[in-house]
């Protein structure tokens, strides 16, 4: 099943053409890891999927993104948002209470039932695997948590929502490597039940956790296939290049 | 030949000076007014009514209405500008109706306050017909302090980090809701140091209340929102100027009061906007 | 349901966004609306030329010449003497004193923003117009000069402030690359600094001088308040503001007198109108 059908997609920001004629598919259940240097239009492009590029003024698209066969631009922005979750590239907890930034989302679609709320946080916790370290202390803010504990409470906040798709956003780029195993770990139990799209600099993580890896540079998609061919047998110098790069 | 470092002591000497031509004086005021007006301040003073053509007693219903006037100042502009500034923080657009908006502020800041009060006379005492009333001052210098309130609401608004509202967002919220759950709690601290300190200077303010409420004379205190009331910043002008004979220990005095109500909230100010820098979490 | 309280509340914000811009509107059609009267019986130029201002005589004399040429003496003083001591003043916290001094005079500087005006005016009645009247030997200390020396200290923070910002953002790499030719601390001040910083400072000063043509409190208190045309700083005189303070009080609303004193307001209006506007536009065109 196709969860993401993107056409000819084209975006601007100003005069700056980030995103050039990109098609694509996103399977469902699938982690979908896009690799490319800086500036090469990866965040743009996973920023389209749940419309946070619309708060920039000079965002301006062309080409069709359907999420499940509907036009997400023609989409209620907060539903499209609710339906798919993003985590960002440094953990951003919100100046609130651990169990706060958890019920957060929920809270905002009108759920106010207090044993609601209390089991949907625990759910979402257990699924990020921090309930353990945190179920004591769920009222202290979330500034006293760790960094990787910030970032997998970022991903339980997340999942409170019940989104179907999740975004990550280069989710390690800050964590020490035993912190980043752990998110990958929770990465790779999620897909069970999401769609993961992943953008990372971090080629072996691509590596590691993508069922199929594309390679963005300068705004254009240059190729997409399992993840083993990209990294194996690429088809295109550019991606082998960059891979050779990063890894040499 | 000139020495180019001895230029550069005479010049540092005189920027010296001129920094001594202001501090000195501003410190020699503070001082005077301490020393001057302490001994007159006493309990009876200060919860007195004014008796003897305000050659005697105390000046309690000019406090009253100073408190009156300041407080229903920033009751009006407070909720006008708090909105006026989530409106340029969080949905103006970079375009010419942004910049007008901006202009108008700058300029609204800028209009003499003597014309505010002739604003205040013609809208509310004449054309509204509140007469002269607390209620006619309190929105006139709403008015007054509405730039800055908004001015103030605003950079506490933009202060807050771009990243919460978009987490906030990619949770589902709405805008509105992001506004309301996570921008302005986190704006709360600076808006609160920029009213503190506007509830100061709505208090100083004489030329505003001047057509619009203020009271010669008028040993009680009001009842309604539609009477007129005595205020701290107009009885120092009168008895300074309009009554002859007046002690100097209550025209100090009441200078003493007045200053001491304006400086009280600036430092209070100024240590809301120390402990909140120390308490913020991000 | 949510949906529309939130569609009212944004309906709202906007409204309230346009606040300024209505208040703005609102004031300078209220002032109209009053003081154009007064030119049904005055012409436009016997008001602002006529020599003589009688507002309560029979007939009254409504020329506002003397309280134009009051409210310039008074303002032309109050800026020789604060724009030099002003601008040093900006110079000296923003380029030469360290870091806990500068905190301190900065408190300083708002310190004195924060003095109410009508406590200013006090104050220049006990002290400085005494001072004024044993110095010159005047009649009365009650002059032009002790009001352009108390609004010069009232116009001192506006100017230092912005000032600073202006010499503020004047980038570093100015100051280093004439510090690395050998020129000195001065020298770069002199010769870099201030020529590159000029447009903020030309606002500071306009702004500065924006605050005190609009002063009321203690330009009445200390003036004298005489509405006759000037001949030297050393006699009282009457300005625009201290008319409008000293007059409405006394003026029959609907009289010529209160139409005339509206008329003044305009005048003021318009005139912080000009200032503000072009010193928005030199502080914004340095970006």
């Amino acid at each position: 099943m196709v969860a993401f059908k993107i056409r000819d997609l084209n975006i601007w920001f100003n005069d700056v053409h980030a995103l050039k004629q990109v098609s694509l598919d996103v399977e469902a259940n699938e982690i979908l890891s896009i690799i490319g240097p800086s500036n090469s239009g990866k965040t743009t492009f996973l920023r389209m999927l749940n419309r946070l590029n619309d708060l920039e003024p000079s965002f301006r698209m062309e080409g069709e993104v359907k999420f499940e066969k509907e036009d997400i631009i023609r989409m209620d922005a907060e539903t499209v948002r609710r339906k798919v979750g993003m985590v960002f590239a440094l953990p951003l907890p919100l100046p609130l209470s651990i169990f706060d930034n958890v019920a957060y989302g929920v809270r905002m679609q009108g759920i106010r039932h207090k044993g609601k709320l209390t089991a949907q946080v625990e759910e979402a916790l257990k699924q990020a695997y921090l309930w353990e370290e945190v179920k004591d202390r769920l009222s202290e803010s979330a500034f006293k948590l760790s960094g990787g504990q910030q970032q997998r409470l970022c991903i339980a906040r997340t999942l409170a929502v019940a989104p179907q798709v999740i975004l990550f956003d280069e989710p390690c780029s800050g964590l020490d490597p035993i912190s980043t195993a752990k998110v990958e770990e929770a990465m790779l139990k999620l897909k069970q039940k999401y769609t993961i799209v992943l953008v990372t600099n971090n080629v072996k993580q691509a590596a590691r956790v993508g069922d199929r890896t594309a390679f963005f540079l300068s705004g254009e998609l240059i190729e997409l296939d399992q993840t083993d061919k990209i990294f194996t047998a690429p088809a295109d110098k550019r991606t082998d290049g960059y891979i050779r790069g990063k890894f040499g | 030949m000139r020495n180019p470092h001895r230029t550069q002591k005479i010049a540092f000497a005189f920027l010296f000076l001129a920094i001594l031509l202001i501090l000195v004086p501003v410190g020699l005021i503070v001082f005077v007014i301490i020393q001057k007006g302490l001994p007159g301040i006493s309990w009876q003073f200060l919860s007195d009514m004014p008796r003897q053509g305000m050659r005697a007693g105390g000046i309690f219903p000019a406090i009253i209405g100073t408190i009156y006037l300041a407080s229903g100042a920033i009751l009006f502009s407070l909720p006008i500008g708090l909105l006026a500034a989530i409106y340029l923080s969080e949905y103006a657009k970079d375009n010419l109706l942004t910049r007008i908006i901006k202009l108008a502020i700058v300029n609204l800041a800028g209009v003499p306050s003597v014309v505010f009060g002739l604003f205040g006379l013609s809208l509310f005492v004449v054309f509204f017909k509140f007469g002269a009333s607390i209620l006619a001052g309190a929105m006139t210098l709403g008015i007054l302090v509405l730039p800055v309130i908004i001015t103030a609401s605003r950079t506490a608004l933009e202060s807050v980090p771009q990243s919460f509202r978009e987490v906030s967002l990619s949770l589902g919220a709405s805008k509105w809701q992001t506004i309301r759950h996570i921008v302005l709690p986190n704006a709360i601290p600076g808006i609160l140091t920029g009213v503190v300190l506007e509830i100061g200077r709505a208090a100083g303010e004489t030329a505003p209340i001047l057509f619009t409420v203020a009271a010669f004379y008028l040993p009680q205190l009001p009842e309604s929102v539609f009477d007129q009331t005595m205020a701290l910043p107009y009885h120092l002008y009168v008895i300074s100027t309009q009554v002859p004979n007046v002690a100097e220990k209550i025209r100090y005095g009441t200078a003493f009061v007045l200053l001491a109500i304006v400086l009280s909230m600036n430092l209070i100010a100024v240590i809301m906007r120390n402990k909140f820098r120390k308490l913020k979490k991000w | 349901m949510r949906k529309f309280k939130e569609f009212i509340i944004e309906k709202l914000i906007l409204l309230c966004g346009l606040a300024s811009i209505f208040f703005v509107a609102l004031i300078f059609l209220f002032l109209l609306k009053e003081g154009l009267a007064v030119f049904k019986t005055v012409g436009l130029f016997s008001f602002l030329g006529g020599k003589s201002w009688y507002p309560i005589s029979e007939p009254p004399h409504l020329g506002i010449l003397p309280l134009i040429l009051g409210s310039l003496w008074v303002t032309l003083g109050a800026a020789i003497i604060s724009v030099p001591i002003g601008v040093a003043c900006a110079v000296y916290i923003a380029e030469i004193s360290p870091g806990k001094i500068k905190e301190v005079l900065k408190a300083g500087i708002e310190l004195l923003a924060a003095i109410p005006s009508v406590v200013l005016g006090f104050i220049g009645m006990v002290t400085l117009v005494p001072l004024v009247k044993s110095i010159f030997h005047l009649p009365t200390g009650l002059t032009a000069l002790s009001g352009s020396i108390m609004l010069a200290f009232m116009a001192m923070p506006t100017i230092v402030s912005i000032a600073e910002d202006a010499l503020y953002s004047v980038p570093k790499i100015y100051k280093e690359g004439a510090l690395a030719l050998g020129a000195t601390h001065w020298q770069t001040i002199w010769r870099v600094i201030l020529p590159a910083a000029s447009k903020g400072i030309l606002a500071a000063v306009m702004l500065g001088i924006g605050r005190v043509i609009g002063e009321t409190m203690a330009v009445m208190m200390i003036t004298g308040n005489a509405a006759v045309i000037p001949q030297s700083i050393l006699v009282p005189v009457r300005t625009l503001t201290a008319t409008i303070a000293a007059e409405m009080g006394e003026a029959v609303v609907g009289g010529e007198h209160y139409f005339a004193l509206f008329a003044i307001g305009i005048i003021l209006f318009v005139i912080s109108f000009i200032i503000n506007v072009t010193a928005d536009l030199f502080l914004h065109k340095r970006q």
